[in-house]
């Protein structure tokens, strides 16, 4: 049986960052397993700049910066095994992978590293009504066809949801001829980043209908048109409002659920906020030694975070397979409890023992807010608060936590968002 | 008084632009906010991605970019530019694909390495 | 000149063919659709019933106990998938109870094999996930789920290889008699046949219109349903009815041969035979009524929302003649899927009495479909493997879905001309993602394989395109 240091699932930006980071940190039999005929992964048909801000400091498309990570993977001896799925991780890390030249077969890792990525939600999940002809698309189904292989998916286009992607795509249509009618967004703000909304709709004419939503999709075998709604406060369509559009396509970029089938297999525990695996600190899953980043953990908004994250689980997974993960203490945890207006925390655990002089914590908050105060607490004492202009259910938040804040608290954090 | 929304990063600062004040800016997080906000006033720019045919390459379209923002009036004009494009395999990432779009000063370039396969 | 035509290559089309293809007969089935199993066979409960239900008596009590009881040696000499977990009919009144009773008294005048009646205990302790305020049930052990689409593929592709001709694409449109045999039009030519059997489903009653004065009337009945993800598959063991009503069985959950659980359906006439849309109204429906049964289903895990369409007409189904050798299998409603292969039995008879020989083939080939890959015991994997390499290579991640499947599928003697076509052969998009995914790809590989261009490849039926054009082609993808 081939024997590995350490094995990463998909060499998307998380586990090409992984790989970097693991490599740099003294691992040297890593093997990284990706299902597509390239690395890369999503980030391939991400054809539009703005990646890379806070990694390399300068604007990249998705392609320029899956490249770097690519070069960078290739310099060294990390065996990409390209056009290769994992069908089954086993908690003593035995990884049951298929390809076509080797056939099925078996590789042990001394840790493993899950960077599987995340799907998106379709017409099924979200039970749009009226019939169900060709035409209706997942936005990121319909980018591979433009981007990658060249085809169009549609002349008159409707995009439902407003997420990044979906609006990325409202304007790649446009460009390439499509004439896109209108992005309608179910909640009353937009879940995408601003830049977006001015740059892909704005520019283009592109109205955006908020608390929105289809309530048919029309056409026998292609899509001829779609019935539009304004809902009310609690998603319900309003009668008498109805919009009809004449389109032959619709775009969905209705949310991305992390891809979590083989984590679930592996027995190791999801949280139900984020339907990523709970980690700690260093991306340690339930599992010892297994590791995961990116979206498969929680879905990230910018591939910048993906990276830093990729590394921290790179690192951590290196330090675990040359054994210089000390024993925690394992009663002093950290565990972050969603307060008011916050949908999820992210790492779910933080080990005091595991972080130098700072713990970064990620979140989402349930609710735009403004002029926002952000409150960690331990039961009533307030033991950091953070101030934010703006903050929206689209957009990561991170905090700093000093250590000494985590070591006075009694194992259970809550954070909590105030404002306007 | 002109409102906008900076696109320069994703942090998305809320910008105001007094044209009335010599286009002067407030609520910006940065220098580059400042600028960006003037001339969004003035004259927009934008950077343009896009893919360009490509013959013997894994997939049979190549993403492009131009090389610095062009104005934005330009950019459905670019577009068009790219129809009559054919790469051949191998592309690497940087490659010019057209110089000097429409005397912008903005090249078109290649965004990613295209191995020639048979 | 054929000696039978069969129009409609649905379960019913297609398990006569398949019968009829065991004799010395040269037959063709003329499907409107650009595959088989296109109507209500590919969008139905997806059950055998045991056979209580149907009034004593009647053609669909006979056929359906028969029929149920032919089903899993069927299923299993053609390799389709069915599994017969046993059905519950649960009661949460008195008057349900008294409803129960009558099943079983029916149940065993129609002489369905294992009927008993439980009490509360019973049932919560083989089905420990119902609403405990069951108060008991009637279990029938030989209902059964099955593939149903698979079934009629499978039936199809072996009526196939005896040689039947399977004319898709081709709508009836007009039958003249020319005294001693009919003249069929199609839309896509015309044949000639000494025999006709009219299977066409919804539109069973304007076929016969075409050759005999009206005769029945269908009425098309649409019913949603929820597909959910694994994830839900095993929160029931049985098929879970509500105690009937008039309008039918009502709302029931089951689990389906790959996994998922089916919730539903609704049961409204529709004006339009392909009207297969889904309402708010009646997804709520089907939510409300099953919570009924079982509180414990997540729908937030719906990976898939349909309808499909039946034709009632009548109190039973409709097994005779209306014109000279033109012999009619129409209202074929619930219980059809289950009745379907003595359904067959009886249009033989029908075609004997009719005056047709039937005399059998010296012998009858069987096709058997290769198991997906997944499903292989680990030295059939290698061995598939040493020989196609792409067995190696998963295309549909939700289901492990591999090349070699894909192109096996692709191979058959009915193939599939679709995206929607190969993931009824072989389940590739069939998943939670629902082909988000293996779509692109599946739709290379059928593109390559089949020597189409992208743009020609439909998502289903004839008309059902999905690219209307190539990027960075001068006009091309501009309105």
């Amino acid at each position: 049986m081939e024997r590995y240091d350490l094995a990463i699932i998909g060499a998307g930006p998380a586990g090409l960052a992984a790989a970097c980071a693991a490599y740099e940190n003294g691992a040297r039999k890593i093997v990284v397993i990706e299902r597509d005929r390239e690395a890369g992964g999503i980030l391939n048909q991400c054809i539009h700049n703005g990646f890379g801000l806070h990694h390399f400091k300068e604007e990249l498309t998705g392609p320029e910066y899956a490249q770097r990570f690519i070069r960078m993977v290739k310099e060294t001896d990390i065996n990409l095994l390209l056009d290769t799925m994992v069908l089954k991780v086993t908690q003593d890390k035995k990884l049951h992978i298929m390809n076509p030249q080797d056939g099925y077969k078996i590789v042990s890792a001394e840790t493993v590293i899950l960077a599987m990525g995340c799907r998106e939600r379709t017409r099924g999940a979200i039970g749009i009504p009226g019939t169900r002809p060709a035409g209706v698309f997942t936005a990121g189904a319909a980018q591979r066809y433009v981007n990658i292989e060249g085809y169009m998916v549609g002349k008159r286009v409707v995009i439902l949801g407003s997420g990044d992607i979906g609006l990325i795509m409202a304007r790649r249509m446009t460009l390439e001829g499509a004439k896109v009618l209108a992005c309608i967004e179910l909640m009353p703000y937009s879940n995408g980043l601003s830049r977006n909304i001015v740059q892909c709709l704005d520019d283009y004419g592109i109205p955006l209908f908020l608390s929105h939503t289809i309530t048919e999709i029309k056409g026998k075998n292609r899509v001829e048109g779609v019935c539009v709604q304004k809902v009310d406060k609690l998603g319900k369509p309003i009668p008498g409002t109805e919009i009809n559009f004449d389109c032959d396509t619709v775009l969905l970029s209705v949310g991305l659920i992390p891809e979590n089938e083989l984590t679930r297999e592996t027995g190791i525990e999801i949280d139900h906020r984020t339907r990523g695996p709970v980690v700690f600190e260093n991306m340690e899953t339930s599992v010892p030694g297994i590791f995961a980043c990116g979206n498969v953990a929680h879905v990230h908004d910018l591939v910048d975070y993906v990276t830093a994250e990729g590394f921290r689980a790179g690192a951590a997974a290196a330090r675990f397979c040359q054994n210089q993960i000390p024993a925690y203490d394992s009663k002093r945890v950290t565990t972050f409890k969603c307060g008011d207006n916050v949908s999820y925390a992210f790492p779910q655990h933080i080990r005091p023992e595991g972080i130098n002089k700072y713990a970064e914590l990620f979140f989402r908050v349930k609710r735009p807010v403004i002029n926002a105060v952000i409150e960690l607490k331990s039961g009533n004492e307030v033991l950091c608060s953070y101030k934010r202009n703006h903050m929206a259910p689209g957009e990561m938040e991170k905090i700093i936590i000093p250590k000494e804040a985590l070591e006075t608290a009694d194992g259970l954090l809550t954070i909590s968002v105030a404002g306007e | 008084m002109k409102r906008l929304i900076c696109i320069l990063c994703p942090k998305g600062c809320h910008l105001e632009i007094d044209e009335k004040q010599g286009y002067k800016v407030s609520g910006n997080g940065c220098p580059r906010g400042e600028q960006y906000g003037k001339r969004e006033v003035i004259a927009p720019v934008r950077t343009l991605t896009s893919t360009v045919k490509v013959v013997d390459a894994l997939h049979s379209r190549c993403p492009v970019k131009t090389d610095s923002a062009i104005p934005r009036k330009l950019i459905l004009k670019a577009m068009r530019l790219l129809d009559n494009v054919q790469l051949q395999a191998p592309v690497h990432c940087g490659d010019i694909v057209i110089e000097n779009v429409f005397d912008s000063g903005a090249n078109i370039i290649a965004t990613r390495d295209l191995d020639k396969v048979s | 000149m054929y000696d039978v035509v069969i129009i409609g290559c649905g379960v019913i089309g297609a398990s006569a063919a398949y019968e009829l293809s065991k004799y010395k007969l040269s037959i063709a089935v003329l499907e409107k659709e650009n595959d088989v199993a296109c109507g209500a066979t590919r969008a139905n409960s997806a059950i055998i019933h045991a056979g209580f239900d149907p009034k004593p008596g009647t053609k669909m009590a006979r056929l359906n106990v028969l029929g149920s009881r032919m089903m899993g040696e069927l299923c299993e000499k053609l390799s389709v998938e069915y599994s017969q977990i046993g059905s519950l009919v649960l009661a949460f009144t008195e008057k349900e109870m008294e409803c129960v009773r009558e099943l079983y008294e029916r149940g065993g005048k129609n002489q369905v094999p294992g009927l008993r009646i439980l009490t509360r205990d019973e049932v919560l302790q083989i089905e420990p996930n119902v609403n405990v305020e069951v108060i008991g049930a009637l279990h029938a052990p030989t209902a059964a789920i099955i593939n149903p689409w698979g079934l009629c593929l499978a039936l199809a592709q072996n009526a196939k290889i005896n040689g039947v001709d399977i004319h898709l694409n081709s709508e009836v449109v007009r039958i003249s008699n020319k005294g001693g045999h009919y003249h069929v039009e199609t839309t896509s030519g015309a044949y000639d046949t000494r025999y006709i059997v009219n299977a066409a489903g919804v539109y069973s009653d304007k076929v016969s219109d075409m050759v005999a004065e009206p005769f029945f009337r269908i009425t098309a009945v649409k019913g949603e349903y929820y597909i959910l993800d694994k994830s839900q598959g095993d929160i029931v063991n049985y098929v879970l009815f509500q105690t009937p009503s008039s309008v039918g069985k009502g709302v029931l959950i089951a689990p389906t041969v790959h996994g998922n659980l089916i919730v539903g359906p609704t049961s409204e006439p529709t004006a339009d035979p392909e009207d297969t849309s889904v309402s708010y109204r009646g997804l709520e429906e089907v939510v409300k009524k099953s919570m009924r049964l079982c509180a414990r289903i997540s729908f937030k895990e719906s990976i898939r929302n349909f309808a499909g369409v039946r034709a009632m007409g009548g109190d039973d189904f409709i097994l005779e003649a209306s014109a000279p050798n033109f012999i009619n299998a129409a209202a074929i409603k619930s219980p059809g899927l289950s009745s379907a292969p003595a359904i067959a039995l009886e249009i033989c008879d029908l075609l004997k009495e009719n005056g047709l020989d039937l005399i059998e083939k010296d012998s009858h080939t069987l096709y058997k479909k290769k198991p997906l890959f997944k499903n292989m015991r680990p030295d059939e994997q290698k061995k598939v493997l040493e020989l196609d390499r792409r067995y190696g290579r998963v295309i549909c991640r939700c289901e492990t879905i591999t090349e070699g499947d894909i192109i096996e599928a692709i191979k058959a003697p009915v193939p599939p001309v679709s995206i929607d076509g190969v993931k009824r052969r072989c389940e590739a998009g069939s998943g939670r993602c629902q082909g988000g995914f293996c779509a692109p790809r599946v739709h290379e590989i059928l593109s390559r394989e089949m020597g189409r261009a992208m743009e020609s490849i439909c998502q289903g039926k004839a008309g059902s395109y999905i690219l209307t054009g190539k990027t960075k082609t001068p006009g091309g993808g501009a309105v």
